[in-house]
């Protein structure tokens, strides 16, 4: 009971939207299947906030290493949660201004406004933007040009790098034009859209092929091992 | 030196990042200057998928990014409204992102807020506002939006939206412009709308550097048009500004432009890390053959 | 206290100064924001039912309406987005302090980004799906009547099914039930490889064998051969084949099968160089972007856009 049942619900939600792009009339079925998708993916985030809570009301009462940061963290999400969920400081709808509630969750000033422009937004954004510092540093220190294929990557990232920026074209603008196919800003062009495009259309060929195989033992139960060791 | 140089702290190489994307951005906002661009033809077939569309065709926006993509996907989503304001078409939001709405309400208030504060909402532009279920929200919408989406952003029942009175379907737009920094994104919406509908759904694109080269092999057939990265943008503002900036362009409509200048002297600098990088192992090399 | 942590809380105060000085004591100022306040329903005859909104103003518009009427009430600094920029800048400080070296800072802003996200996903989550489309759709008058007006519906029983699988999702967060999540679990994974399955064939599989089906022979309007098209052919042809019979590991890569998946290293060398130049590209324009807000909206060093100009 506790495998055929979840293995039928993943053949069945499999199979009914395979259907359904085949066979027009059961379009609808798939949209249903699609939706109920949807809305589980809404109760996903839900299903993270109850994890991060769970895990750090348990760092904070065994007082565990660094719980004073979990007890930062548990006050950051109530607090982005209590004013998000309550609408705290948002007007209704204004063709609605009999009804509390009716307003946008994100209206501009307020609190969980507040909360996403000046924390959320530069805090997400500084995080990725710490990315290019660790592209310098990886720069430095992992590419060497040892062999063709090496030599081959490292070209092409040179040409790129000077080919989209304004380097490329003055570094190369006093080629004569019978042969400006070999400017820089022009050889970027062919190799995105001849190599680069050859390389990731194998490559994307190839995972197609291992996406559809992978999906076809799930849904025929061959791989059962989203399904846990059945311990539990 | 060549010890200092082998041995070379990462933070040397952080600090030397940090100055060569600052300096530029200092001297080009202070002396708003910046290097001329070249559209490649990506970009025109872009610009030009917009610009044949014809007075109130309604166009669906995807804004898929966050504010951790927006230096390189805002200027785009900029340039995109502003081009569509322009050719008077009708403009219907939508995000697969959860913060996607915010950054249709940023681009709103920038350019329909401020330059075009004759469109009406709910007539001329509509936000649909986000939902969630990645590919699977565009499974639903392509064949039935309204399933889906029962209000607009605002909570407003779909029914009562002037302009959503002949739309039934993402395949009721004339075209679908996404604004994509990854999953889900500018690839689904090529798997799950245009390939299965290639006569109904016509699809152009803004994506991150990161996306871009994955997606060149959609191109021509399955996606007409793309922006890779902050360069792509950069162009795309170009053919926007040079048509319908006039004499004096609001320089909020050239902020890719801007950027390009950070963008040469740290992609300089990267090539100068990685020649050093080797000049150093081939010194090194010849070293220990001795 | 050692020397170098004495140091760096010296750098630390006399930037702090310095910063504070140019806030306060200097007419221009820095990191200031400035709103217009915009009536909603104004003719509304039910004072409950008219408020105002402030939008966020460009400080040149402020300027500009304060040298027109010193009296005007329309725009008006806001205390709590100018508190809100200079949060916004300390965090992205913070966030940039770990490429010194790991510290409490960056752990703080580390830890609230953690927080303020989770529950931003949830409330998002919570209004533009759970209310709408899904106890939207079980109890459209009760929704209707507190949360969205807008809402006009009959209920949809079938929708008992997905908040069934909801709740039984979120079981997985007790200790005990954990078992009886895989049941939504498995829907999802089943909707999921479903969906992929046939999505992934068509798009790129067939699709992508359909695109790389091309003429080697390319032809101008006027039929004459075009020498430079078709050599593009030519290798995207070759290119595509080689890096496939690469990725071929049912064969040993000897002889011409061998040579051939050398060629095909090559090209994916080449890809791989794009896929690095382009990935630099963008993360540059990540940090411009934030270093921007920095110089522009909180130091008020540059002013690329013109949004202080007058001032």
């Amino acid at each position: 009971m506790k495998r055929a049942v979840p293995l039928t619900i993943t053949a069945l939600g499999g199979f009914v939207l395979i259907v359904a792009y085949f066979i027009p009339a059961a379009q609808g079925w798939g949209e249903i299947a699609a939706i109920w998708f949807d809305i589980l993916a809404a109760v996903a985030f839900v299903l993270g906030g109850g994890n991060l809570l769970k895990i750090h009301l348990k760092k904070v009462s065994d007082r565990k290493g660094g719980w004073g940061y979990s007890g930062i963290t548990l006050a950051a999400f109530l607090i982005t949660l209590v004013v998000g969920l309550a609408k705290v400081g948002v007007n209704p709808n204004p063709h609605f201004p009999e009804v509390a509630l009716s307003g946008g969750y994100r209206e501009i000033g307020s609190p969980f406004w507040w909360l996403y422009e000046y924390a959320f937004k530069p805090l997400t954004a500084t995080m990725f933007a710490m990315l290019a510092f660790y592209i310098a540093s990886a720069a430095f220190r992992a590419f060497r040009a040892k062999n063709v294929e090496a030599i081959l990557l490292l070209g092409t990232a040179f040409i790129i790098l000077l080919g989209r920026t304004f380097a490329g074209v003055y570094l190369t603008a006093w080629l004569p034009d019978s042969l400006s196919g070999l400017k820089i800003e022009n050889l970027t062009i062919h190799i995105m859209s001849v190599l680069n495009t050859a390389g990731n259309r194998a490559i994307m060929i190839g995972i197609a092929l291992g996406i559809a195989s992978t999906s076809l033992r799930v849904l025929l139960g061959i791989d059962r091992s989203y399904l846990g060791t059945g311990k539990q | 030196m060549f010890e200092f140089l082998k041995n070379l702290d990462k933070r040397w190489i952080f600090l030397l990042m940090f100055l060569a994307v600052a300096i530029p951005v200092y001297v080009v906002g202070k002396t708003g200057k910046a290097f001329p661009e070249v559209p490649t033809m990506l970009s025109e077939s872009t610009f030009q998928a917009v610009e044949e569309l014809h007075e109130g065709d309604p166009v669906l926006l995807s804004f898929d990014f966050d504010p951790a993509s927006e230096g390189e996907l805002g200027p785009m989503a900029t340039a995109f409204v502003k081009h569509c304001a322009e050719k008077k078409l009708k403009i219907f939001f939508m995000a697969l992102w959860p913060v996607g709405p915010q950054m249709i309400d940023d681009v709103v208030r920038k350019v329909i807020d401020a330059d075009f504060p004759h469109l009406v909402y709910g007539e001329d532009y509509v936000n649909l506002g986000y939902k969630p279920g990645y590919e699977g929200v565009i499974k639903v919408v392509i064949t039935d939006l309204r399933e889906l989406y029962t209000t607009d952003d605002k909570g407003t029942n779909i029914d009562e939206i002037p302009m959503m009175a002949d739309i039934h379907s993402v395949q009721d737009f004339e075209l679908v412009i996404n604004v994509s920094a990854g999953y889900p994104g500018t690839k689904e919406w090529v798997l799950y709308a245009v390939t299965p509908f290639p006569d109904k759904v016509k699809l152009v694109a803004g994506c991150t550097g990161v996306q871009a080269p994955l997606l060149y092999p959609y191109i021509p057939e399955q996606l007409p048009g793309l922006l890779g990265a902050i360069k792509g943008a950069a162009e795309y503002e170009k053919l926007v500004i040079d048509k319908y900036g006039g004499e004096h362009p609001d320089p909020k409509y050239l902020e890719a432009k801007r950027r390009m200048g950070p963008q040469l002297v740290a992609h300089l600098l990267i090539i100068l890390l990685i020649i050093l990088a080797n000049i150093i192992f081939v010194v090194e090399k010849r070293r220990e053959r001795r | 206290m050692d020397r170098r942590t004495l140091t760096w809380i010296i750098v630390g105060l006399m930037g702090g100064l310095f910063l504070v000085g140019r806030a306060l004591l200097t007419d221009r100022g820095m990191g200031k924001v400035y709103v217009r306040a915009v009536e909603i329903n104004s003719d509304d005859p039910d004072p409950d039912h008219r408020w105002t909104r402030h939008e966020n103003a460009l400080p040149r518009d402020y300027a500009a309406a304060v040298a027109a009427n010193p009296e005007q009430t329309e725009y008006r600094f806001s205390l709590a987005r100018t508190v809100g920029t200079w949060v916004a800048a300390f965090f992205t400080l913070f966030i940039l302090s770990f490429l010194y070296k790991d510290n409490s800072l960056y752990k703080i802003a580390e830890s609230v980004v953690v927080g303020v996200s989770a529950a931003y996903w949830m409330v998002v989550g919570f209004w533009t799906t759970i209310i709408p489309n899904l106890l939207g759709k079980l109890f459209p008058v009760w929704i209707n009547s507190w949360a969205m007006p807008g809402l006009r519906a009959d209920a949809e029983w079938v929708y008992i099914f997905p908040l069934i699988l909801g709740v039984m999702l979120l079981m997985r967060l007790s200790p005990k039930g954990g078992w009886i999540s895989r049941w939504p679990l498995a829907f999802i994974i089943g909707t999921t490889a479903g969906i992929r399955l046939i999505g992934y064939l068509h798009a790129d599989f067939l699709s992508q064998i359909r695109n790389t089906i091309v003429t080697l022979w390319a032809t101008d309007m006027a039929g004459s051969f075009q020498l430079w098209d078709s050599l593009k052919s030519l290798i995207l042809v070759i290119g595509v084949l080689s890096a496939l019979v690469y990725f071929f590991f049912s064969i040993e890569h000897k002889g011409i099968v061998g040579k051939t998946a050398k060629l095909g290293i090559w090209f994916l060398m080449v890809t791989f160089g794009a896929a690095f130049g382009y990935t630099v590209m963008g993360r540059i324009a990540l940090l411009a972007i934030r270093l921007e807000f920095l110089l522009d909206d909180w130091l008020w060093l540059i002013d690329p856009a013109l949004r202080r100009i007058g001032m």
